[in-house]
């Protein structure tokens, strides 16, 4: 092989680089919390809610965890639009990570719930709490203490998988490494760098999500 | 321009999901056996070698499946080869699942009791024995629901290699949608074409699931 | 000549000496009950003839082949040496035959038809040739030892260990064990047994072994150690004063 290496480019484009860096890390944090607070909702309503909105939320899940992050981007930035509702590039790409996690955190947090034993509803019940109180104080915090480390994988996942957000031309870390590799024509340096960040990202991103765990639940597991 | 009908949309689009199909089909082969071998590093290789296939598994589940497809469409093109996309997806998709199933198969082996590796120790039994004559039999039987859990995965993974060129049902979805200017039908259809493929998939491997859980507790 | 020697022997586990410097000869034929109260590393030593634990000093030979740790010297030593396990640890996936016979075709590599042959014999040995298709799930815990101590035979070890064998076990069930294991020293089988069961000790053993704290604290004939025990340790473990 005669090809020589060349990561000259990298000073020139490390604004760039920053730029996309920072939409990536914007991306997953708003995706995050929105995408776990949706999981927790319908957790909820999986586990507690009216009837009617069960089989909405069963179908819901199913259709995302069974079809690929790339088409729920498409379908939400160029499908949406016919039906008169436009959102930017950006907008879009939120939109569909808080979506895509929201289905994939129902069903881990839902597996937590299921875990809960049956005496804790009732207990909670025995001390006059309503459904909704006993799932917010008795059940939730055990559940997603149990899940943390499923639902942290996932996270972690769906970060990973905001690269196709570049796709609709929403400026992340993988939108600037396309421009910067149509200017240096250097798309193999280019990408490794890129791949290095996003396993930086990862690695950080999980250590963050530990720590988190480590606060909101400081005292050991009681099963 | 030539009008398309509903029709001619969902013609086009089945015929390009033959190729997600064939890619899932051969990602999932290929990235079983070069994840089995990684499994055998894995958990009974050299110390270097453990490393090497932990380090391989950490990698490949820590960076987006996106950037190991460009890296080896442009990888390979270094090498002076005119690299053409499916030959870059099938080996970037393979190398991928085989990190995946790797150590999803660990998690498997490691949840057979440690007994199990003493008494066929005790017996005379060398590494390889004991895995394939009494570990694997009882690892596979756990394995079955999440291997089949995980091709959903694979199936969907497929859909990044349009990114590279690859012609396949997202592929054609982005083609027709350029044609016909209805994104809504067309990525409407895409996704239920998607959700055909992996549902039965999905279902089959919960069902798996608690059959075997079900089978536990008979015990 | 002794047909297991361990000398000197020591074992640790991070800064934990578990084994400080363990010696004794077993001579052919003998059956030997190793006694102690719980973490005097009784089950480590028996784990270290086996060479399922490496040792840090000392030797272990057993019928004149030293332990080393490296493939070729287990597979020899373990040939010679036999296992049973406190939890019959049979394989799950296997009838009771097809545990017998799975060794004696992967590891001596002899033909099924006569692997088959010998496992009828071993599980006969042990009262159960009725059971050959059983799977272990449909055997109680006192044949499922049975056939782990069928199957331990199958390979003709020259010696076996056992590890609390019928700790696990209902009461009723554990005469059937000991049975068996008594039909083994009759028939001459060297035997080294960490036992909970002091009449069996008593009556079967050749010698005991008390070990306390990583060390043989006392040896000698069971008359002489149960009803002459000379250390504090001892008497206080036996509950006499
Ligand atoms: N794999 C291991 N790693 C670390 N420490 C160990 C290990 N195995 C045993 N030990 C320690 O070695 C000591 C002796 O254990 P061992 O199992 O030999 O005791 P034992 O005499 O068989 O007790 P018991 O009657 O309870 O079976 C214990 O303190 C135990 O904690
Ligand atoms: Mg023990």
């Amino acid at each position: 092989m005669t090809y020589q290496f060349d990561f000259g480019w990298l000073i020139d484009s490390l604004p760039v680089l920053l730029k996309g860096i920072r939409i990536t890390v914007q991306l997953i944090l708003i995706g995050a919390v929105f995408g776990v607070a949706l999981g927790i909702a319908c957790a909820w309503v999986r586990a507690l809610g009216p009837k009617w909105l069960k089989p909405v939320v069963a179908t819901y899940v199913e259709l995302i965890r069974n079809t690929p992050f790339l088409i729920q981007l498409f379908f939400i930035f160029f499908g949406l639009p016919s039906l008169g509702i436009r959102m930017s590039e950006l907008t879009a790409a939120n939109l569909a990570m808080i979506v895509n996690l929201g289905a994939y955190s129902c069903e881990i947090i839902r597996a937590g719930i299921q875990a809960t034993p049956r005496g804790q509803f009732e207990a909670g019940a025995s001390l006059a709490m309503t459904p909704f109180q006993t799932f917010w104080h008795v059940v939730l915090v055990p559940a997603l203490q149990r899940i943390w480390p499923a639902l942290s994988s996932q996270i972690v996942i769906v970060m990973l998988g905001s690269a196709v957000v570049s796709q609709i031309a929403a400026e992340d870390l993988t939108f600037a490494a396309n421009f910067i590799q149509s200017r240096n024509f250097r798309a193999f340096e280019t990408y490794f760098v890129s791949t290095l960040i996003y396993l930086a990202l990862a690695i950080l991103l999980r250590q963050l999500l530990a720590g988190l765990g480590w606060m909101l639940f400081p005292r050991k597991a009681s099963r | 321009m030539t009008e398309f009908s509903f029709w001619d949309i969902l013609r086009n689009l089945l015929l390009a999901a033959r190729w997600t199909v064939v890619l899932s089909l051969v990602s999932f082969t290929g990235g079983g056996i070069v994840g089995a071998a990684l499994l055998f590093l894995r958990i009974g290789g050299r110390r270097g070698m453990q490393f090497l296939s932990r380090g391989y598994i950490q990698l490949f589940q820590g960076t987006p499946l996106l950037m190991q497809l460009f890296l080896a469409f442009f990888g390979l093109g270094l090498f002076g080869i005119d690299v053409p996309a499916w030959l870059a997806a099938c080996v970037a998709l393979i190398l991928w699942t085989a990190a995946f199933l790797a150590e999803i198969w660990r998690g498997c082996v490691e949840s057979i009791a440690k007994g199990q590796w003493e008494a066929s120790a005790s017996l005379g039994m060398g590494y390889l024995q004991q895995m394939r004559y009494v570990i694997l039999p009882q690892a596979l039987k756990v394995a079955v629901p999440p291997t089949v859990g995980f091709s959903v995965q694979v199936v969907k993974g497929t859909a990044l290699t349009s990114i590279i060129g690859f012609v396949e049902l997202s592929k054609a979805g982005s083609i027709v949608t350029n044609a016909t200017f209805q994104p809504f039908t067309v990525y409407g259809l895409v996704a239920l074409i998607y959700f055909a493929l992996c549902w039965p998939l999905s279902k089959s491997s919960q069902l798996l699931e608690r059959k075997l859980n079900v089978a536990h507790r008979n015990h | 000549m002794s047909l297991i020697a361990i000398t000197e022997v020591k074992k640790r586990f991070g800064d934990n000496e578990v084994l400080k410097g363990i010696s004794i000869d077993i001579a052919p034929g003998e059956v030997v009950a190793i006694i102690g109260k719980s973490g005097s590393g009784k089950s480590t030593l028996l784990r270290c003839i086996n060479g399922l634990e490496t040792i840090d000093e000392g030797s272990i030979v057993v019928a004149g082949a030293q332990f080393l740790p490296d493939e070729v010297h287990l597979k020899a030593l373990r040939l010679k040496v036999g296992m049973i396990f406190q939890q019959f640890n049979l394989f799950p996936h296997l009838t009771a035959g097809g545990n017998v016979m799975l060794s004696q075709m992967v590891v001596k590599k002899t033909p099924k038809k006569d692997a088959e042959a010998v496992a009828r014999k071993m599980l006969d040995r042990v009262g159960l040739a009725h059971k050959f298709d059983a799977l272990p799930d449909e055997l109680s815990g006192g044949q499922q030892q049975r056939v782990a101590i069928a199957r331990a035979l199958a390979m003709q070890p020259i010696a076996l260990l056992c590890d609390e064998i019928t700790s696990a076990l209902d009461p009723e069930l554990v005469a059937e064990v000991l049975a068996v294991v008594k039909e083994l020293a009759a028939e001459g089988m060297t035997l080294v047994m960490v036992t909970h069961e002091m009449r069996f000790a008593r009556d079967v053993c050749s010698r005991v072994v008390f070990m306390h704290q990583g060390r043989v604290h006392e040896i000698g004939a069971p008359e002489e150690v149960f009803s002459n025990p000379r250390t504090p340790e001892l008497r206080q473990f036996l509950g006499v004063q």
